[in-house]
């Protein structure tokens, strides 16, 4: 690894997409991600890339569709507004089976919101988002660090699925700086892209469309990329339970939510409850096999989140009915702090009285 | 230990440098380390802040909610940052511009005049320094030798002439402490 340096997520984000290989960006500016498009401007130009500020979103994603078509390492970024607006081209993307990296820096809404850290586009990066029968490999880092990971491990998976990759972080994430360290080597090989657009020299032309108009065909097509995800979620599903105090109660939260959700464990531990943290790294797929594992011991959830409750449906798929699963979250960029999760963890620890309050 | 503090001041006084040369310096001697700035639709003359976190241990939440210092470079922030004080916490107030004075008791109180010992080492605009010299000679987070080295990486190389200043600055606020 590489010396260690103090960086904004968001610019951290763009070096990690360049290390990774990623050559192509277009975007449009909207906080609180705008670091991370400035970065690519400077920077790729230095190792003969693209970067392209795009008259609009739409237009952005579409210019993405086209680099990806012709096999190159694209990436695009926005905040929670702008993504609604790119929906269209990444279900596009998706029938289409393109790579392509997606970064959400979220912030508050629904409608133009504001522009403090939000997590309320859970749903919409979990769901498919856009229309029609997909979904997207999405992830959660935490810390900035995880961001560099992640984002470089993002590129690779894009590839190896064809499949459009989301990182989803949030305003804080976005503007907080804290050591990173890169690695020294480069990037290994991408994969060959031999269904890519380039050129048709010495082999039969690339078609890459995502209409299918015969109905028998499209359903077929929907299989495949059915069999697509189910391979994403046999194979990637990441999470990281915290359980230093082996506990009953146990906190899921991801990104930012995750380390104030550890500060609270602390907070609570030192007024005699004990908690854990199941921490999603990947939303999509959920780590359900984490509430399996817990399943003996685990005797209530909370999900905190910084929304009105988005994710909390999918702890309660996840938990199935083997404890019951409370919510804690604001909203509108509003970061629910330690005291108040505690708050709502000592309410839940009277209803299930019995537990492992020690003396 | 964990250090976590909220700088504050308006638009121009150099909060955000100040809240980054602590986090740097701390990440230089191998300590946990997060720094996150108010972001919003500031304008000029407007409140900035930014929350800074060094730690022996992995920094938990980098969300400041309860900060063990809070060094204050204007009246607003004095008002607004004051409350959320931990008791026995530390309140470096910039006595050059707020003449009020902290009104808890539960908390200690150092007023520096960080405009006026600026002034007397050059420049305005090191006031930030000589904040950030009190606060390290009352707690110990960094040393003066790592702010040191985290200004040689902070500033561009035709800028480096202005070090010494800077460091005569952070001896200034330094000397405030237990007089």
């Amino acid at each position: 690894m590489g010396e260690k340096m103090l960086m904004k997520g968001n610019e951290a984000i763009g070096e990690a997409a360049i290390k990774a290989g990623c050559r192509f960006f277009f975007g449009y500016p909207i906080t609180p991600q705008n670091e991370l498009p400035e970065y690519m401007s400077r920077r790729l130009p230095e190792v003969g890339g693209v970067f392209l500020q795009a008259e609009s979103e739409v237009a952005a994603i579409n210019m993405v569709y086209g680099a990806s078509c012709a096999g190159g390492r694209v990436m695009t970024s926005s905040s929670s507004p702008g993504i609604s607006l790119k929906q269209e081209g990444i279900s596009y993307l998706a029938g289409s089976e393109l790579p392509a990296v997606i970064v959400n820096i979220v912030r508050g809404g629904p409608g133009l919101g504001g522009i403090q850290p939000a997590q309320s586009d859970y749903f919409q990066a979990t769901r498919g988002g856009g229309h029609g029968d997909y979904r997207t490999l999405v992830y959660a880092p935490s810390t900035i660090q995880e961001m560099v990971d992640l984002v470089m491990m993002a590129f690779d998976k894009a590839d190896a699925y064809r499949n459009p990759v989301l990182v989803l972080g949030d305003g804080i994430l976005g503007q907080m700086m804290e050591p990173v360290e890169f690695p020294d080597e480069p990037p290994p090989e991408p994969l060959a892209k031999p269904w890519a657009t380039t050129g048709a020299e010495g082999r039969p032309p690339n078609i890459i469309s995502s209409i299918i108009l015969d109905p028998e065909l499209l359903d077929k097509h929907n299989w495949h990329l059915m069999e697509k995800y189910e391979q994403i979620r046999k194979k990637e599903t990441r999470w990281e339970i915290y359980d230093p105090y082996e506990a009953e109660i146990f906190l899921v939260a991801y990104g930012t939510m995750a380390r104030v959700a550890r500060a609270a464990i602390e907070a609570a531990h030192s007024r005699g409850i004990d908690c854990g943290l199941v921490r999603p790294i990947t939303l999509w797929p959920f780590p359900e096999r984490a509430f399996d594992e817990l399943a003996d011991r685990a005797r209530a959830y909370l999900s905190v989140e910084m929304s009105t409750g988005q994710m909390v449906d999918d702890v309660k798929i996840a938990a199935a009915g083997r404890a019951p699963v409370y919510f804690y979250g604001r909203a509108g960029g509003v970061v629910p702090s330690p005291a108040e999760i505690v708050k709502k963890i000592e309410l839940i620890f009277e209803e299930i009285k019995g537990g492992s309050k020690r003396a | 230990m964990t250090y976590q503090v909220i700088m504050a001041g308006f638009g121009g006084q150099g909060v955000m440098l100040m809240g980054t040369l602590l986090a740097y310096a701390g990440m230089l001697e191998g300590k946990f380390v997060s720094w996150i700035p108010s972001y919003g639709p500031e304008m000029r003359g407007g409140t900035a802040n930014c929350m800074v976190v060094v730690s022996d241990v992995e920094v938990a939440s980098p969300v400041v909610t309860e900060p063990n210092c809070v060094i204050v470079m204007n009246r607003p922030s004095l008002d607004k940052f004051e409350r959320v004080l931990l008791p026995d916490g530390l309140l470096i107030i910039n006595s050059s511009l707020i003449s009020k004075e902290a009104e808890r008791s539960d908390i200690r109180v150092l007023r520096v005049p960080c405009n006026d010992e600026a002034m007397a080492v050059g420049s305005a605009k090191v006031a930030n320094m000589v904040a950030l010299g009190a606060y390290l000679a009352a707690t110990g987070a960094v040393s003066f030798e790592s702010v040191e080295k985290s200004l040689k990486k902070a500033l561009p190389e035709r800028r480096h002439d202005l070090i010494p200043m800077n460091m005569e600055a952070l001896r200034r606020g330094a000397s405030y402490v237990n007089r």
